[in-house]
């Protein structure tokens, strides 16, 4: 079943996320990080930096960070086993670090399909603000099956 | 770390890439702690199974994280103006991920001298998992 286009231009619901030093250790230690002025608070102060610097495709794991993080997919209907992710985009305004709150508030840009339908594509762009300032756009495509 | 120059680089240059260890289950293990995603997908091999997949296999981010360390070992990280990705096959457990990345272009982009990259994640037969694109500010 197609997904109904009149959810483009939906309001997904706005979360906010103060990352933390501890969960961007652990971070930095899968992607095999070695720059401490990503996992040491000294090292970032060294640096000048207010707390350990959030590394660039972290905003997708904050937009992520809610009970349920596709709760606009659930909303249309779609079946999260057969969801895979397309695409993901990111624009940086500003660096963002350790103990700095965000917000993010997101809505739907675009439902489209390909190959009659087998392919559904809903595409999310989420605003990232620190205290009213946009820090980072992020752009989501998650694909999902028929 | 030394920046690199805008006038002494020219499209088809190569950044410094790098090639990861082994893709392991602890690596998928740490991912999920680091990232919040701790889908079964990438950790449960009998949920996998039941799903009638042969072995869990790599988040899709992990690969992108790949490849924005590859960025910012070559310029800080205040320089990304963009970066964006296209998930285009699955990282399996054992691959190894060869990252490497070229100037595709020279731009001006709001008043800044730019260059545009294109970056692959590849596993070492050669086999793009991800490609992505990044735009860099230089002085």
């Amino acid at each position: 079943m197609l997904i109904d286009k009149k959810h483009i231009g939906m309001k997904v619901p706005p979360h906010s996320v103060t990352p933390t030093a501890w969960q961007l250790k652990w971070f930095a230690k899968a992607t095999g990080e070695t720059n401490p002025i990503y996992f040491d608070d000294a090292a970032a102060a060294q640096a000048g930096l207010p707390g350990v610097l959030v590394p660039p495709t972290f905003f997708f794991c904050m937009d992520m960070d809610k009970d349920h993080p596709f709760d606009y997919l659930e909303t249309m209907g779609c079946d999260l086993g057969k969801m895979l992710h397309g695409e993901q985009s990111f624009v940086y305004h500003k660096p963002v670090h350790a103990g700095e709150k965000l917000d993010f508030d997101g809505v739907i840009t675009d439902i489209y399909d390909k190959k009659n339908g087998a392919l559904q594509f809903v595409v999310k762009d989420v605003k990232v603000r620190r205290q009213g300032e946009l820090v980072c756009d992020v752009h989501s495509v998650m694909v999902i099956r028929a | 770390m030394t920046k690199p120059n805008y006038d002494a680089l020219n499209v088809g240059d190569a950044i410094p890439s790098f090639t990861t260890e082994p893709v392991s289950r602890l690596t998928l293990a740490l991912y999920a702690t680091g990232s919040g995603d701790h889908h079964p997908l990438h950790l449960d091999q009998d949920y996998v199974r039941s799903k009638g997949i042969p072995d869990v296999f790599a988040h899709g981010m992990l690969g992108m994280a790949y490849l924005g360390r590859l960025l910012t070992q070559w310029v800080p990280q205040a320089a990304i103006r963009s970066f964006g990705v296209r998930f285009t096959a699955i990282t399996q457990v054992g691959e190894r991920m060869v990252c490497t990345g070229k100037v595709v272009e020279k731009l001006e982009h709001a008043g800044e001298k730019c260059v545009r990259l294109e970056l692959t994640c590849a596993n070492e037969q050669g086999e793009a998992k991800h490609k992505a694109d990044a735009v860099v500010a230089l002085a």
